[in-house]
């Protein structure tokens, strides 16, 4: 039952190409609100998420990054304000906090499950899962069953699925938190990859700083309750970013940046 | 391999041949008659003695109580889909489930004989009624716990709501239907023998619940005692049963859930 190290954390692959770039799409968040049991969850919220940008949205616990992130996938509706997406608003994924894979499915149909939902013929979503997931890493776990997999190997999965639509708009919420950080800085690399390869739109919702800095081309930090913007800012770090990013004094200068604004954002909380 | 089953079988096989024999010695120094507590050796050729009696008797059951069950597995399960449809239906109906569970089986079960007569179908209809509620309540609470996560995830596709059920609140609700459906396994067996108590026929010497009520009027103890033996194996198979059922289904998934 154990997962075995041949298919454990191989080096990125190149993907054959067959999902193709696709672009991303335009978010705007004009007034947004939202209440939860009583509670002002958002506030008047504004917020323009240009087409193809990294966006990572910061912030402890309980300061509505996961209520802002379902908003905008349309899994929940906001109390005021608009949410509107330029193009497309069906071609977005999310990625949930733990990988949500249904047991009783292979990696194959849990990956193509997307596909099967909208009625793609069985061998062809099955090729095309089966070219995903070659991309992710996991070719010879196919087969397998969830339960057979590693934490980040059942992200991984959960990655593809979310790819197989060719989103615009790619939604994570916390994907790696639970994951050891060797897991999570190679799954880091990954998402990365997908991003530079298809330019779709993504909002990823992150508690850590460094993993923030790392991937996003802009970080926006929510305050503690009532979730407002505290800071919105931008990590002009060149792309692609790599080991040498990682210690490097551009990079710890953002983290020091925002690990100021976000001591300050508590204390006036 | 060996050595596993062997721990497996051979604490229970011991513990049961200590128990006989203690009983044996203790039953034999007393001065406890056996027409009141028959020794296990009594109990033992009494087995032999009326074997095809109680073997008749225990296929006769046997067949009621997987009819009883059968129709529970089937009927409880549609019954929790429609349950769980909205919460209207839940409130408004569930209450009538649970009715199935606190109704005095033994009160209502001459009831059925007006109904369905003496015979097999009231014995089914007993064993139905006290096992229909397990299944009834675990696929339930299964179809409705569903990850909301999931549910998400479907609605995100747009899948419609049958598709939801088939695709994902069904197998996921399959661990809890496993869970009603084994203590459902032994009511239905309980049921059959209290439906034949009530209900038999006495068609080919009725059921291993006749076999016992004749005996005690017959005043042959050691039967009943052999009987009743019989009729703890028979929910002991059924026990047996789903669990192999449910241990072959899941294997692949929640695999602790199997382990009993």
């Amino acid at each position: 039952m154990h997962p075995s190290a041949s298919v454990g954390l191989e080096p990125l692959r190149q993907p054959p190409g067959t999902v193709q770039g696709t672009g991303g799409v335009a978010v705007s968040l004009l007034g947004l609100g939202r209440d939860l049991a009583r509670t002002r969850v958002l506030d008047d919220l504004d917020l323009h998420i240009p087409a193809g940008q990294f966006l990572a949205l910061l912030g402890p616990s309980g300061c509505g990054k996961t209520t802002l992130l379902r908003l905008i996938a349309g899994l929940d509706g906001p109390d005021r304000g608009a949410i509107n997406l330029d193009g497309d608003g069906r071609a977005k994924a999310y990625v949930f906090q733990d990988a949500c894979l249904l047991p009783w499915r292979r990696v194959l149909d849990n990956v193509a499950l997307p596909l099967e939902l909208s009625g793609v013929p069985k061998a062809k979503r099955h090729a095309i899962a089966r070219q995903l997931i070659a991309t992710v890493g996991l070719g010879e776990a196919v087969d397998r069953f969830p339960d057979e997999l590693s934490g980040g190997m059942k992200m991984r999965v959960s990655l593809a699925r979310a790819l197989i639509t060719q989103p615009r708009l790619l939604l994570l919420d916390e994907p790696f938190a639970a994951l050891d950080e060797f897991t999570r800085q190679y799954l880091d690399d990954h998402l990365q990859a997908l991003f530079l390869e298809h330019g779709m739109t993504v909002v990823f919702v992150t508690h850590s700083i460094a993993e923030a800095v790392f991937l996003a081309d802009r970080v926006i930090m929510l305050t503690p309750r009532t979730g407002g913007i505290v800071l919105d800012h931008w990590v002009d770090l060149p792309r692609p970013r790599d080991r040498g990013t990682r210690v490097s004094a551009a990079y710890l200068a953002h983290i020091q940046r925002l690990a100021e604004a976000l001591t300050s954002g508590v204390v006036a909380a | 391999m060996i050595g596993s089953v062997l721990a497996a079988w051979l604490p229970p096989l011991l513990s049961f041949a200590g128990l006989t024999l203690a009983l044996e010695i203790g039953l034999w120094l007393s001065d406890i008659p056996s027409y009141l507590m028959p020794r296990p050796s009594e109990v033992f050729i009494a087995l032999h003695v009326h074997g095809a009696d109680l073997t008749r008797g225990i296929l006769r059951t046997t067949l009621a109580a997987s009819a009883g069950l059968s129709a529970s597995a089937i009927l409880g399960v549609v019954a929790a889909i429609a349950l769980s449809s909205n919460d209207w239906m839940r409130r408004a109906f569930y209450p009538y489930a649970v009715f199935f569970q606190t109704v005095p089986i033994i009160a209502i079960a001459p009831l059925l004989v007006i109904w369905f007569g003496y015979g097999l179908k009231t014995i089914i209809a007993v064993s139905f009624i006290v096992s229909v509620f397990p299944i009834v309540a675990n696929t339930l609470s299964g179809l409705l716990s569903t990850d909301p996560a999931l549910r998400d995830l479907f609605r995100l596709h747009q899948a419609g709501t049958l598709t939801t059920l088939v695709k994902l609140r069904i197998p996921a609700a399959l661990p809890q239907f496993l869970t009603g459906l084994r203590i459902a396994s032994g009511l239905a067996v309980i049921g059959a023998i209290v439906g034949e108590f009530v209900a038999d026929d006495y068609k080919d010497g009725g059921g291993i619940g006749t076999v016992v009520m004749v005996s005690i009027k017959e005043f042959k103890i050691d039967k009943v005692f052999a009987a009743v033996l019989m009729a703890s194996l028979l929910g002991l198979v059924f026990f047996a049963l789903v669990n192999l059922i449910g241990r072959f289904t899941m294997r692949r998934w929640h695999i602790a859930e199997t382990r009993e």
